[in-house]
């Protein structure tokens, strides 16, 4: 057999390998960040589980002076913000969906594609936007109009007279948040019903709605939880929005109008100047957000991975 | 059996308001939705429209509402960041969706990690900002825009990273065989050739991620911070970026030439944000239209 | 035809459009006997279940498919607008190519379309439930499994749920669209068996691609091919002496 001279110094094999290794250890460092990031706020937090412990997460004061700290009213209003946002939101998102997916093609396309727009624009651009048109229209028509017009502000922690800022205008931004996302995730459990199954329930004679809430939502249960889960997290750390509008006070709830504070927002407001136990406090906090997040995550992509396998099987 | 009497049917035209009612709504919710994003989309324009002008883009930043400040430093101080988070990011992104896509399939190693990199992609960016806080600015004694670059860089690689592995699995099996079968290396085959045939949809995977980072404040916030400084000192001193200017400008200012500035320097990320988006679904479109 | 038969279904002139434009029914005109089995044979593609389709007007679910011309049930032209499609669809039942339980037990799955259409007290559904499963030879196999989903039950036995879900709102007329071409031998003939039953109560309408099946079952055949009907007639005459040429070249196997 003539001697072809090999193009290149290296053994091919040899390069295969190495360039495996490289592409494995890329991969991997997908689970590196992840345990880094949980390590991390770790080791920046140990100071001040070791001075507080455990009551910091119920403690409500905030007196840096002091040396006071309290987690529960970020961690309060985290949870409360993501709540009213979850409840203004999912059903916009699920009846958006199910009209797109049965839409027109050419209005329907469009409508979808402006929808997904929604998501496209930049936190700090809806924290601009909220700050300075939005708080004002909420606390000159809105905010009165719901408590006195309305007589809403008769209910227990639903509040009378608000500034425009406060938990109610923060909730309303993350709902228009949070609205593309999931109704994108839902779109695509829609359009994975099978056709024979929405014409079985068509053929029994069901409307379009009872097709839609005793079908197909039980049919994609999985995948709508799923994305139900996805919002709840992307409400969960949205920083910016929040920060602008909520009016950063370090107290807990007593009515939807109060300004407040979440975690994402008083980590955005402090961390940057502070320093020794205060940036612990802070790194603390963070570590609670990051659990909460991983929590709402690996839930979010259970359910939708499940989904994934039941089209599979089907 | 018998017949079941009429008298206990159910109202048909309450189950078909019932349906139109539904239907109502869902185009109600669809229209406030579309208003909402028109209306700041609208905002945005309006008020940053008025402060663009040429010496907007060429003037740095003046501290104390000093007049004629621009946007000229945080403009470049931006493109560094994103450009350096492209350049520590996207290399081993890429790598790790080839791993995931060509050695990973179906492993139980590959599914783990794509697992970890959707749940990855759900992670608040204010955390990751913390992150890098620890393992950069703190041992570099300082804020710089090489830590900024590199919590983008955190940001963008699990995006690209799958949305890499998504377009290399969209390549038929059938190529990868007649490579290999003609002697070519697993890597070989991967980079010149599968690579190559997914070209677009890796490219417009990178947009993508760009499109996310490019808006992202709160990572910024406390790794490349602020500065009123042209950026020359990438990796040493706090880099000026629009973002945080726009975020400062409007919370931390009471001047009245700055909240104006912030409009337009928040108009000038919008635009870069929605040209990107746009245009990697066009690119996207074509690629599928082509086929 | 033997003169003395009822009509159930009569179609004149039906037409039919897929969107865009592209017609598959042409001019089709039959007359379906009231509780009788008939069976609609043809090539793959020839119109048959666009065809069945038209009866309960579920080709409606599609943005630009239409259909022209008359279809009477009872009398009444169900093609026109004023018609309400909900009763429509209550009183003609469909089975599918595949067996489509809802994603619920099978208790419920055929208490849905009397939940769906009429109020009743519980022990009324029950007994309506156990009805319908005893009419759909499904009560042995499921009476002590009525909670579980109607995913878990065999190919077969789901078929016969979807049977029985499709006769618990008592329907008229049941459409069949190749019921028993997704399930095993043994379950088919099961079904087949269930079909003969299920004639004193319904006017059965079947679309089947076997032709041993529509000789075995029916009373009377329609025969298909690109969009027209060739052949109506008694089944036996049909498969042994049929009028037209082209229906002899199918049933002989010539084509299809």
């Amino acid at each position: 057999m003539t001697n072809i001279p090999r193009k290149s110094i290296i053994n091919p094999a040899c390069s295969d390998r190495l360039f495996r290794i490289a592409a494995a250890g890329s991969a991997f460092l997908v689970l590196a960040l992840l345990a880094g990031l949980l390590l991390q706020l770790g080791i920046g937090s140990a100071p001040a589980w070791r001075e507080f412990g455990f009551g910091f997460l119920i403690g409500t004061g905030w007196d840096p002076v002091a040396n006071v700290y309290g987690a529960l009213p970020a961690i309060v209003g985290t949870l409360l913000t993501t709540a009213i946002a979850l409840i203004l939101a999912i059903p916009p998102a699920f009846v958006t969906a199910l009209w797109l997916v049965d839409a027109p093609p050419g209005i329907g396309e469009i409508l979808s594609q402006a929808l997904d727009l929604l998501a496209a624009i930049p936190s700090v651009i809806y924290g601009m936007w909220g700050l300075f048109v939005l708080v004002p229209v909420m606390q000159n028509y809105v905010q009165p109009f719901l408590s006195e017009t309305l007589k809403l502000g008769k209910i227990p922690f639903f509040g009378e007279y608000g500034n425009g800022f406060g938990y109610l205008t923060a909730s309303l931004i993350l709902a228009l948040m949070i609205l593309p996302y999931m109704s994108a995730v839902m779109r695509n459990v829609f359009r994975m019903t099978p056709s024979m199954l929405r014409e079985s329930a068509f053929g029994i004679g069901c409307t379009r709605w009872e097709t839609a809430k005793d079908i197909v939502m039980r049919y994609g249960i999985r995948g709508l939880l799923g994305g139900i889960f996805i919002g709840l997290g992307r409400a969960l750390g949205e920083t910016m929005a929040v920060l602008f509008v909520i009016g950063n006070v370090m107290e807990l709830p007593d009515n939807l109008y109060a300004s407040g504070t979440t975690i994402a927002a008083t980590l955005a407001n402090n961390f940057a100047e502070a320093n020794g136990i205060m940036r612990a406090v802070l790194f603390a906090l963070g570590l609670i957000l990051l659990l909460l997040s991983l929590g709402v995550q690996v839930l979010a992509q259970y359910y939708l991975a499940m989904t994934g396998a039941a089209r599979g099987e089907k | 059996m018998t017949a079941i009497a009429p008298e206990k049917r159910r109202g048909l035209f309450r189950r078909k308001l019932v349906d139109r009612t539904v239907g109502l709504l869902s185009i109600l919710a669809l229209s406030i939705a579309v208003a909402g994003m028109v209306w700041i989309l609208w905002v945005v324009l309006a008020r940053g429209a008025s402060v663009i002008s040429l010496s907007f883009f060429t003037e740095p930043s003046k501290p104390y509402g000093a007049p004629d400040g621009g946007i000229a430093n945080a403009l470049l101080g931006t493109i560094e960041i994103t450009v350096g988070a492209i350049l520590i990011g996207v290399p081993p992104a890429l790598l790790g969706g080839i791993y995931l896509a060509e050695f990973g399939k179906g492993t139980k190693l590959g599914n783990a990690i794509r697992f970890s990199a959707n749940v990855m992609m759900g992670m608040p960016s204010v955390v990751v900002g913390l992150f890098i806080y620890a393992i950069l600015v703190i041992p570099m004694h300082g804020p710089s825009g090489f830590a900024g670059s590199a919590a983008l860089a955190v940001l963008m690689f699990p995006v690209v990273l799958r949305t890499t592995e998504d377009m290399l699995l969209m390549v038929p099996d059938a190529l990868r065989e007649s490579a290999l079968a003609l002697g070519c290396s697993r890597a070989r085959t991967a980079v010149r050739i599968i690579c190559r045939s997914a070209r677009s949809g890796l490219v417009t995977g990178i947009m993508l991620a760009i499109a996310r980072v490019a808006g992202e404040t709160a990572p910024l916030l406390f790794t490349a911070m602020w500065s009123d400084a042209w950026p020359k000192h990438y990796f040493s001193e706090p880099t000026a970026n629009l973002p945080v200017l726009v975020t400062e400008y409007a919370t931390n200012s009471p001047f009245e030439e700055q909240h104006a500035a912030g409009w337009g320097a928040a108009l000038v990320v919008t635009l870069l944000v929605l040209l990107l988006n746009i245009s990697t679904r066009i690119i996207f479109k074509e690629r599928h239209n082509g086929r | 035809m033997d003169v003395e038969e009822k009509i159930k279904i009569s179609v004149r002139n039906l037409d039919f459009f897929y969107a865009g434009g592209h017609q598959a029914l042409f001019g089709n005109c039959l007359e379906i006997p009231a509780n009788r089995i008939t069976a609609v044979i043809g090539p793959s593609g020839c119109g048959k279940s666009t065809h069945l389709r038209v009866y309960n007007r579920i080709f409606e679910l599609y943005r630009g498919q239409s259909a022209t011309g008359e279809v009477r049930i009872d009398g009444e032209n169900i093609l026109a607008p004023e018609v309400d499609v909900l009763e429509l669809r209550r009183k003609v039942g469909m089975i599918f190519q595949k067996p489509t339980p809802f994603p619920m037990s099978v208790f419920d799955n055929v208490a849905y379309p009397m939940r769906l259409h009429f109020k009743l007290s519980k022990s009324e559904i029950a007994d309506r439930v156990e009805n319908a499963l005893r009419g759909a030879s499904l009560w042995e196999e499921v009476k002590d499994k009525l909670k579980k989903s109607g995913l878990a039950l065999s190919g077969g036995q789901q078929q016969r749920l979807c049977i029985a879900r499709a006769i618990a709102a008592e329907p008229e007329i049941l459409l069949m669209d190749e019921p028993t071409s997704a399930v095993d031998p043994v379950a088919t003939l099961k079904i087949e068996d269930l079909v003969l039953q299920l004639r004193e109560r319904f006017t059965v309408v079947i679309v089947t691609h076997n032709m041993q099946q529509a000789s075995r079952i029916s009373d009377y055949t329609a025969f298909f091919y690109k969009g027209e009907i060739i052949e109506f007639d008694k089944t036996e005459k049909i498969f042994t002496n049929p009028s037209c040429k082209k229906t002899e070249e199918y049933i002989t196997g010539r084509f299809g």
